[in-house]
């Protein structure tokens, strides 16, 4: 009994530890003080005020646009790439797995100072005119992206049947065709998780934006960077705060609920047509 | 479907002409020339390894041969792409596609399949267009052929649920139903259990005789292949051996390596003693057919073709037995097995076995009379009686080099009563010098001569691998294959296993070298 008591306790001190900044600060999105900790009382103010601050909104559009490009192309990318390597010779498939992988494991700075000085090169002895700009950022991103889009892809790969494509050309699709009818639809939940995977890394990345961007474009994290440089922190930073972890948590109860569902769904379907 | 079984021999739909396919060096269809009549039940058998599956991907398009051609109704199809090809595979673990259920796998090819269809026009005129099935259609050929498969409730069943018979039957009912010129399966049956297998045999044989396409069909199973086929073509190594039905493979088998193949045989070495005699076993039989007197040949003997008679027990020969039966084939049972409908024996004459099966009940120990007609017994031209080796060499120390292979050998051979000096170098009897280093020779090896050893890592010269077994009798005739795929047929009493790596090697004075040219151009001063 002692045992089972100070068990709970300590699961909910890790599980306080881990919330409570979060919960506390998504109290102090109800209040207007300018300090944390100050009440001043129950108010909205702050979304509205979040709402009509021009440079947190074109900050959050910008994340969400860099976000959005950068998840889609790398996803084709990455995709495309283990699709390849999938159908390499095998030493040269293993040689090519471990060069997409240095990335992940690779510290973010090194990758976002030589893509700066890659840049700097390009600018200064090539195209000889401005380079740092949204396409630089997306280059950036995908860099960081497209190693995590292979990794998820690459297993659903090594699950499939490898004469699922054959059978797809011996069945009259062309070879395009068999990629998107057959191929496509197998490693399709890889493919997404990729993609997920890809936009929360560019959502909150800060290292290789920063490096990476033009001067004068702010997403939410070098926006946020910026501001807290000259306290205080803005107010309506909170109430964003909040929005976005609620997103998050709408997103991850909705994709439980929906894996339940299919399980569910499945065996439900398998039993009632056994016989 | 293609409606009546009323074929025409002479029409060939698919011909392949010296087709050859090498992977990374190693060449594993090699000059395959085969024709396959409309309408016939063809078998690719053979094991693991000897090219079936390979032609088979050939005939579908996924692989291009390296040489040779394919013709389909008499048009190259050899570079086809096999989306363009009237063929369907049905393969080998099924490949349905899992994110689709029964319905949609089978309907799968009909859906992106166009057919022409006469459309007016506005002002009347007719044009013919290249037009999509409508779902009617495409609704009344899927359940079709999941009525010749026996799944008409399964339609949209999701394809994990279904048993392993259940996802061959969608296999087969998803490649028919495209209605193709051949049908090709790749060991459909090789993961089902005994049992589901034998029923699905003669469903499929069933489903040929009603569909009346070409089926072409590949297994390593004799059983299956003996059972189904209208023709068998056995393979072995990239070639083939033989072609022909199942009871001329079975009771006329071209070679030792069909007759092992096909069936439970007794093949020994007998050699032709005189106009339709031929001794084995150390008796003297007679035979059918007709090999000139004292030809070395093989000889098959099918274990139910022996027939027995007891003429004493206890292992014990008499002098009387054995002077009533001189010249006759005695032995003695060493094990009996009951197989149902027959026993099997097997029966040692001397060194020599002899496998068995009769109806009639003998004992373990019995002495018996085995008397073999002449109908029974099939005699093979050999395949080789020793190793020939055309390409050989001499190395500059003197020794002989086959392909990869390296062996000591003895060069005096090459020319009566001279010597080898302290420099390697060849003395003769006059007192001429030869320096022989990378002479051109041709180097012939018994096949008893040649020894096969473990292989041993440290020591990778002269290895091998073990390509094929045949027993014969008292020993073993195995090919073992160097790397560098040149084939050494050898005599062994010790039994190995297939694919075994092993190395060879030959004593120097079972070497014959004969030289190629005059020996004078290597005549140094």
């Amino acid at each position: 009994m002692v045992k089972k008591i100070f068990g709970q306790t300590y699961i909910w001190l890790i599980l306080i530890f881990m919330y409570l900044p979060v919960l506390i600060l998504i109290a102090f999105s109800f209040t207007s003080a300018t300090y944390v900790g100050q009440w001043s009382g129950f108010t909205f103010d702050l979304y509205s005020a979040l709402f009509k601050n021009k440079a947190i909104m074109t900050a959050l559009g910008n994340t969400v646009l860099l976000a959005l490009s950068a998840a889609i192309v790398s996803t084709i990318l990455g995709t495309s790439g283990a699709i390849g390597a999938f159908y390499l010779k095998k030493g040269w498939r293993k040689a090519f797995d471990n060069v997409t992988q240095i990335p992940i494991v690779n510290a973010e700075i090194v990758m976002a100072l030589s893509l700066t000085v890659l840049f700097v090169f390009l600018q200064d002895y090539v195209f000889h005119t401005q380079l740092f700009s949204f396409w630089t950022l997306l280059i950036g991103h995908c860099v960081l992206c497209v190693p995590f889009v292979y990794i998820s892809v690459k297993p659903k790969l090594q699950q499939m049947d490898p004469a699922l494509y054959e059978a797809a050309l011996d069945l009259g699709c062309t070879p395009s065709r068999a990629l998107r009818k057959v191929m496509i639809p197998e490693i399709l939940p890889g493919i997404l998780s990729g993609f997920l995977l890809a936009i929360t890394l560019s959502l909150d990345d800060f290292i290789i934006t920063m490096f990476t961007k033009e001067s004068s474009f702010e997403t939410l994290s070098t926006l946020i960077q910026k501001t807290i440089k000259r306290w205080p922190v803005p107010p309506e930073m909170r109430a964003l705060t909040t929005i976005i972890f609620g997103c998050v948590v709408i997103a991850v109860i909705g994709i439980t609920a929906y894996q339940y569902y299919q399980s569910k769904h499945k065996k439900t379907h398998a039993q009632g047509r056994v016989g | 479907m293609k409606g009546d079984f009323a074929m025409d021999d002479s029409v060939k739909i698919i011909s392949l002409q010296n087709v050859s396919k090498v992977y990374d060096g190693v060449t594993v269809v090699d000059d395959f020339n085969l024709d396959v009549t409309k309408g016939e039940f063809v078998t690719f058998l053979g094991p693991s390894g000897c090219g079936k599956t390979t032609t088979l991907r050939m005939i579908a398009g996924f692989e291009v041969p390296n040489e040779g051609q394919i013709l389909l109704n008499g048009q190259d199809i050899t570079k086809l792409p096999p989306y363009k090809r009237p063929v369907n595979t049905v393969f080998q673990r099924y490949a349905l596609f899992p994110h689709l259920d029964v319905y949609d796998n089978v309907a799968f090819g009909l859906k992106l399949k166009k057919v022409p269809v006469k459309v007016k026009k506005r002002n009347g005129e007719e044009v013919i267009k290249m037009k999509k099935l409508s779902s009617k259609v495409i609704d009344e050929k899927v359940a079709k052929a999941l009525k010749i498969v026996d799944l008409e409730e399964l339609e949209d069943r999701d394809i994990s649920t279904l048993s392993g018979g259940q996802q061959q039957r969608v296999a087969i009912a998803r490649a028919i139903v495209n209605e193709p010129e051949i049908l090709l399966l790749d060991e459909p049956l090789g993961a089902l259990d005994l049992k589901m297998r034998k029923e699905m045999q003669l469903e499929l044989k069933e489903m040929h005789r009603k569909l009346g396409i070409t089926f072409i069909y590949v297994t390593h199973d004799q059983e299956e292949a003996l059972t189904m086929s209208d023709t068998i073509v056995v393979m072995k190594a990239g070639q083939i051996q033989q072609v022909g039905t199942p009871s001329d493979i079975y009771n006329e088998p071209a070679n030792a390596y069909v007759a092992n193949f096909i069936g439970e045989s007794n093949i020994y070495n007998a050699t032709m003693m005189g106009k339709k005699l031929v001794r084995f076993l150390g008796t003297t039989f007679k035979c059918v057919d007709d090999f000139p007197t004292n030809e070395k040949v093989d000889v098959v003997v099918r274990p139910e073709d022996v027939e027995l008679k007891r003429i004493g027990k206890d292992k014990k020969i008499t002098p009387e037995i054995k002077e009533k039966y001189a010249d006759k084939l005695i032995g003695i049972i060493v094990s009996k097995v009951f197989k149902g409908i027959h026993y099997e024996y097997v029966i040692m004459k001397g060194k020599n076995e002899i496998v068995v099966q009769d109806t009639k009940e003998f004992n373990i120990d019995d002495v018996v009379l085995m008397s073999i007609g002449p109908d029974e017994i099939h005699i093979m031209k050999k395949e080789l009686t020793k190793n020939v080796f055309t390409d050989a060499w001499i190395d500059k120390n003197n020794r002989l080099v086959i392909s990869d292979c390296v062996f000591e050998c003895d060069l005096t051979q090459l020319l009566p009563g001279s010597s080898l000096d302290d420099d390697g170098y060849l003395i003769s009897k006059e007192g001429k010098k030869y320096d022989l280093n990378d002479a051109d020779v041709i180097a012939e090896i018994n096949l008893d001569k040649i020894e096969i050893l473990d292989h041993n890592p440290e020591n990778d010269e002269n290895k091998g691998e073990i390509i094929s077994i045949v027993y014969k009798g008292d020993h073993y005739q195995v090919l073992v294959r160097s790397q560098e795929e040149e084939d050494f047929v050898v005599e062994t009493d010790y039994s190995w296993n297939e694919n075994d790596i092993v190395s060879i090697n030959v004593l120097p004075k079972d070497i014959k070298l004969t030289l190629k040219g005059s020996i004078d151009k290597y005549e140094i001063q």
